[in-house]
């Protein structure tokens, strides 16, 4: 089916994206050669072996008691020689082929994998993960199964059906004409079907997707249909789309079928003419008997690649259109290296200055219009207003996620643009509020921030967030695995994780997202403990949720549709009567 | 395979007819190469023109034959597998619609819409190619043998030692090379999981500069990843050479012996000529029986999964009246000792997402409480404190395992399912927007005229944006209510609950997304328009509940409170630290 479903996608450029796929293939170069000279061997081994066996049958047909067995045993041995290598030289094909895709298929994966850690954080705001994942997953294996069967394929077929008929025409030339009748009418019934068939597959394809993207999103409402019995009309509206696939599906194979029979049917014709005209040419003393078993051996032999060509044809294709979206990813453009001789940030003391910033995450739509503010060393800046409300915007000028377009963002005085993103963004320590954890064990995902930390220093980072304990209750304590999505862990767990995380990290700047996390009160009075003492004596930015916060906040900005629409101490604010007052207020309503 | 005879029987005529005409249709094609000796051997020599192409029309006759039948009978198990098909999605999709609350948390959604999409599809195409190439293949392969040894049992005893061994061969390499797929696929998953943290986690691993951490981490995935492809892709690339190998060695083998034998006047050149036929006839027969065996058991899987669905049992159905006892006072909504936790087999497979909203571990302990008809009710805590737990028994997509729960006076149990719902308008979490028009997802099949639904969506807050789109009602949803924000997702939900007027108003964590002041206007709107409803409300902000009648303060599926706003502040200092927390000074 897949080879089927692909012919919707067709490549755009074949030929660049041909090139560049082969440069993958470079470093393998003298084994493609290899390859292709054990092809050419096997190839030609095989094609000797008819002519062994006519030659054979000639002496045998000399009649009863006249057969000359040395000379059969000569043919019959040499017959089984070359036959045994041609499949030891197929084997051998096999191994190198698949060494070889599979390890430029790695190399691809390698490439996609370090593109992605050079690409900025606005390209994964705008692509979907699973786009993402499925061109290394699926595409690139696309690629490599292509590169595995088709190569090998293209060589075998190129030197069987040239060797064929190179022995066809030798054995005799009236005969071969026969054959060479039957190649266009195989040609050109397969391109003849397959104008008639693509439409009906591609309908199917359509069919069938639109009959998944239904099941999909009724049984995952499942809830919902049953609590407002909505289940017959669901179950009615099914029956059209189950209905309509079935219908596409008999419609496409049903001319599908055909070919298979079809094909099988020329070369049973291309056979009979074979066996017709041979027989003529026979009675007539032009052929031997012997000559014709081979003749219908080679015919067998170059009927094979011919049937195969439109499959491969396709299979090429759909992996031209594979590799071009990965190419397309590889392309992407990346995060701009730092200016030749940037600062290295050191000693960061944590005084941050913004001067009339703007910035939007389109170059035409500016969200935020000319921000400044002056956060000095060890301060509190809360920022607040409703969700969606552009909070994270903030985060991701400060730590360089993007840049801002107009105005300077300064530490300790330095332009963050005339230093390295590194040294910058290892200033700041973080804890944001999806919390991420990887698969790994607990230790691991503390000491995460920092290569070589020691147990001691992991414990008592995990001490000081308050989840040591918990740790050590675990059956394996700081060698439990957590996995992906933390499932194994709770939220609130996860969350003092993190935090921990950014204790051991021990940065002068801190990132914090204060978002309450919805766990149960005594975790979520530790992850309070917690974050206070990690803000302690450092220069925090923190997305405030609590009114506590806000309100011993050194600094408020309140956002609202992207942009800063005031800041200022909790008290000037309520004074001023504007969105924070209204925002505070709407809370008691 | 019982569960798919089951569909197929009502086709038995028609397949055993498709049987028929394969093995008419095999036959005749094995006759080729046997006309084929013939004609070389005996007609030849004749030295008749005539003769000649008559033979040679035979054969271009049969070849034509064999086409008609071919196709014929391949038309024909294709329609099989249409109908057949049809039905089983039809029978599947309806089991996935009625499956309860806990038949779902097992089998798990993913696992449903796969059972639904590919695994429908392995079992049609497999209904399609084994009648197609479940004949043909082995009669290629029993036929070719037969054939040849009837032609000379001799040469042919050649393919009969060799035919059963390359058959092992195969069958063998196969049954090898399906673990290392599941290798393979193992590590992709591997591979896969590493650029998904990656992805998600792009912010930590920037701001921590881990990326050259990262890359070591996917290359040791890669390369691992890279050796078990290569180890399958090796391996199961071996059949064909092999039996190549073999077949040739048999050609050879009897190319020799052939000699000898018509040395001894045993037999004619013309045979071996058409042994050299058979031989590649019996090849595609291994072959074929090779991927049918693959097919099999591939199929096999996938209607057992089917099965697994379509063969449930229906829970939940309502019952008798006189078995259940009268609740214990007048309340409208009453829940009377009730201990509940979901299926335990479910928890400890933990795998895919489940029932939509339920959390698993969590269960009700001895909860009882009463709200009066057009009463309000709100209920707080933490996640996985069981609050969702309250809707599911109380709309009846779980049974609890003590106690009972009552509506209108009647235990739900003894209710039809659809009329203990109709009583309800309710929004889940995470609820769901269908991909069709607005005022089909507000009516959502339920006696609502347009005018009904204006009104809902006005009474949600939803009238304005509404009203906002040129086509006004029949503006149509993506898939997921993709092209809606969050906070207007969530006002399309409340008007649906809010449409038919329900007497009883569930909404379960739904204004999250709105903010502050949109959610008072919609709780100031419900209270206007929709006093006569009893409501349960469920939300992590206390501003959303405090106003309502009752409150119930659940931990760990314990009601640790229950009780108004003033009452709880007073008495119970779990919801006094919520309050404090969100609300004021620490």
């Amino acid at each position: 089916m897949a080879a089927r479903d692909s012919i919707m996608h067709k490549p755009k450029d074949s030929k660049g994206a041909l090139r560049r796929m082969l440069r993958f293939l470079g470093p393998y170069l003298w084994l493609l050669v290899l390859v292709a000279l054990l092809c050419i061997g096997s190839n030609l081994l095989s094609l000797l072996g008819p002519n062994l066996a006519g030659s054979a049958i000639n002496e045998a047909a000399a009649g009863p008691g006249k057969v000359n067995f040395e000379r059969v045993g000569y043919y019959a041995l040499r017959m089984l020689i070359c036959y045994a290598a041609s499949s030891l030289l197929t084997v051998c094909i096999h191994v190198v082929m698949m060494n070889v895709s599979k390890r430029a298929a790695k190399q691809m994966r390698r490439a996609v994998f370090e593109k992605l850690m050079r690409l900025p954080v606005s390209y994964f705001d705008r692509s979907q993960a699973g786009d993402i994942i499925s061109r290394v997953s699926y595409d690139i294996d696309v690629i490599s199964t292509c590169m595995a069967t088709d190569v090998t394929a293209i060589l075998t077929s190129v030197v069987t059906v040239v060797g064929s008929v190179v022995m066809m025409v030798t054995i005799s030339l009236p005969l071969s004409a026969v054959v060479l009748f039957s190649v266009p009418a195989s040609i050109l019934y397969t391109s003849w079907m397959r104008k008639r068939t693509q439409p009906r597959f591609v309908k199917r394809s359509k069919n069938y997707g639109v009959m998944n993207g239904f099941v999909e999103e009724m049984l995952s409402g499942q809830k919902t249909i049953q609590a407002y019995a909505y289940e017959k009309r669901v179950a009615q509206r099914f029956d059209a789309i189950n209905h309509n696939a079935a219908e596409a599906y008999y419609d496409a194979d049903r001319y599908g079928v055909t070919i298979g029979p079809t094909m099988g049917t020329i070369n049973n014709i291309t056979l009979s003419l074979i066996a017709l005209f041979g027989s003529l040419l026979f009675m007539g003393g032009r052929i031997q008997l012997g000559s014709i078993s081979s003749f219908v051996l080679y015919s067998r032999k170059f009927s094979g690649p011919i049937n195969e060509i439109a499959n491969i044809i396709n299979e090429l294709f759909s992996a031209l259109a594979a590799s071009e979206r990965v190419f397309e990813l590889l392309d992407a453009d990346e995060e701009p290296a730092d200016a030749e001789g940037a600062l290295e940030l050191s000693d960061v003391r944590g005084d941050v200055k913004m001067e009339h910033v703007s910035f939007g995450y389109e170059k035409s739509r500016t969200i935020i219009h000319d921000l400044s503010m002056h956060a000095e060393q060890g301060k509190l800046i809360a920022i607040v207003g409703p969700t969606g409300a552009g909070k994270t915007t903030i985060i991701n000028l400060l730590m360089r996620f993007y840049d801002a377009q107009g105005g300077v963002i300064r530490v300790d005085g330095h332009d963050i643009c005339a230093c390295t993103r590194e040294s910058l963004r290892k200033a700041y320590a973080m804890v944001l509020q999806d919390t991420w954890v990887f698969r790994g064990t607990i230790f691991e995902n503390i000491a995460y921030g920092r290569d070589g930390a020691t147990r001691e220093e992991v414990a008592a980072a995990a001490k000081a967030a308050h989840i040591h304990p918990f740790i050590m209750r675990l059956p394996r304590g700081y060698d439990t695995v957590v996995s992906e999505d933390g499932g194994n862990i709770s939220k609130g767990q996860k969350q003092l994780l993190t935090i921990a995380r950014a204790m051991l990290y021990d940065a002068r700047m801190l990132i914090l997202d204060e978002a309450t996390s919805n766990v149960d009160t005594s975790t979520e009075r530790e992850i309070q403990h917690a974050m206070r003492s990690l803000m302690q004596g450092k220069t925090c930015f923190v997305i405030a949720h609590r009114l506590s916060t806000v309100k011993n906040a050194d600094h408020i900005l309140v956002l609202d549709h992207g942009d800063v629409v005031e800041q200022g101490t909790h008290s000037s604010l309520m004074q001023a009567k504007g969105a924070y007052y209204k925002l505070y207020r709407s809370q008691f309503e | 395979m019982k569960f798919l005879f089951k569909y197929l029987k009502c086709f038995l005529k028609r397949i055993t007819g498709v049987m028929g005409i394969k093995l008419l249709g095999t036959a005749l094609e094995l006759m080729i190469p046997f006309v084929m000796e013939h004609l070389i051997d005996h007609v030849v020599p004749q030295n008749s023109f005539s003769h000649v192409l008559l033979w040679g029309g035979i054969m271009i006759a049969l070849a034509v034959a064999v086409r008609f039948l071919n196709v014929t009978a391949n038309r024909m198990s294709v329609l099989t597998a249409k109908e057949a098909a049809y039905a089983i999605r039809r029978d599947l999709f309806s089991a996935a619609l009625r499956l309860s609350g806990s038949q779902m948390d097992r089998v798990g959604l993913p696992s449903l819409i796969s059972r639904m999409t590919s695994d429908s599809y392995n079992v049609q195409s497999f209904i399609q190619s084994m009648q197609t190439m479940g004949i043909r293949a082995p009669i290629m392969l029993v036929g070719g043998i037969a054939v040849t040894l009837a032609m000379d049992a001799g040469l042919a005893l050649i393919l009969c030692i060799m035919a059963p061994v390359m058959i092992a061969l195969v069958v063998f390499i196969s049954m090898k090379g399906i673990p290392l797929y599941d290798r393979v696929q193992a590590g992709m998953d591997d591979l896969v999981r590493i650029m998904r943290e990656n992805i998600t986690g792009v912010r930590v691993v920037k701001a921590l500069s881990r990326e050259g951490h990262e890359k070591s981490r996917f290359a040791a995935a890669n390369g691992e990843q890279m050796r078990r492809d290569i180890r399958a892709g090796v391996t199961m690339a071996m059949p064909g050479p092999i039996v190549t190998l073999f077949l040739n060695v048999g050609l050879a083998l009897v190319v020799f012996v052939g000699a000898r034998r018509v040395n001894s006047g045993q037999t004619e050149p013309g045979v071996i000529l058409a042994f050299l036929t058979y031989f590649n006839m019996i090849l595609m027969g291994v072959m074929g029986l090779n991927r049918i065996f693959m097919m099999l058991s591939k199929a096999n899987a996938s209607a057992k999964r089917i099965a697994g669905v379509v063969d449930l049992k229906e829970e939940l159905t309502p019952v008798p009246e006189e078995l259940c006892p009268a609740p214990p006072d007048d309340g409208f909504i009453v829940f009377d000792d009730v201990s509940f936790s979901y299926d335990a087999d479910a928890e400890s497979r933990g795998g895919g997402e489940g029932f939509l909203g339920s959390a698993r571990q969590k269960c009700l302990e001895h909860i009882s409480f009463s709200v009066p008809r057009g009463g309000t009710l709100g209920i707080i805590g933490a996640t996985g404190s069981g609050k969702t737990s309250i809707i599911n028994l109380l709309m009846r997509f779980y049974d609890p395992q003590e106690g009972r729960v009552f509506v209108g006076g009647r235990d739900v149990r003894t209710y039809q399912l659809d009329a203990l719902r109709s009583q309800f308008g309710a929004v889940f979490q995470n609820d769901v927007i269908f991909a069709d028009s607005i005022l089909e997802n507000v009516s959502f099949g339920r006696d609502v005229d347009e005018n009904g639904v204006s009104d809902a969506l006005d009474h949600a807050m939803a009238g304005e944006f509404v009203s906002g789109y040129d086509d006004g009602l029949m503006h149509r949803a993506a898939i997921h209510g993709a092209n809606f924000s969050g906070g207007q997702k969530q006002r399309l939900l409340i008007a649906r609950a809010l449409a038919a007027n329900p007497s009883i108003l569930v909404l379960d964590d739904s204004s999250s997304a709105l903010d502050y002041r949109t959610d008072a206007a919609l709780r100031r709107a419900i209270r206007e328009h929709h006093s006569g409803a009893t409501s349960v409300v469920i939300a992590q902000r206390v501003s959303s509940i405090m106003s309502l009648d009752r409150i119930m303060v659940l931990d760990e599926g314990r009601m640790i409170g229950f009780g108004s706003h003033e009452e709880l502040l007073a008495s119970c200092p779990a919801y006094r630290e919520i309050h404090e927390t969100q609300m004021g000074d620490l």
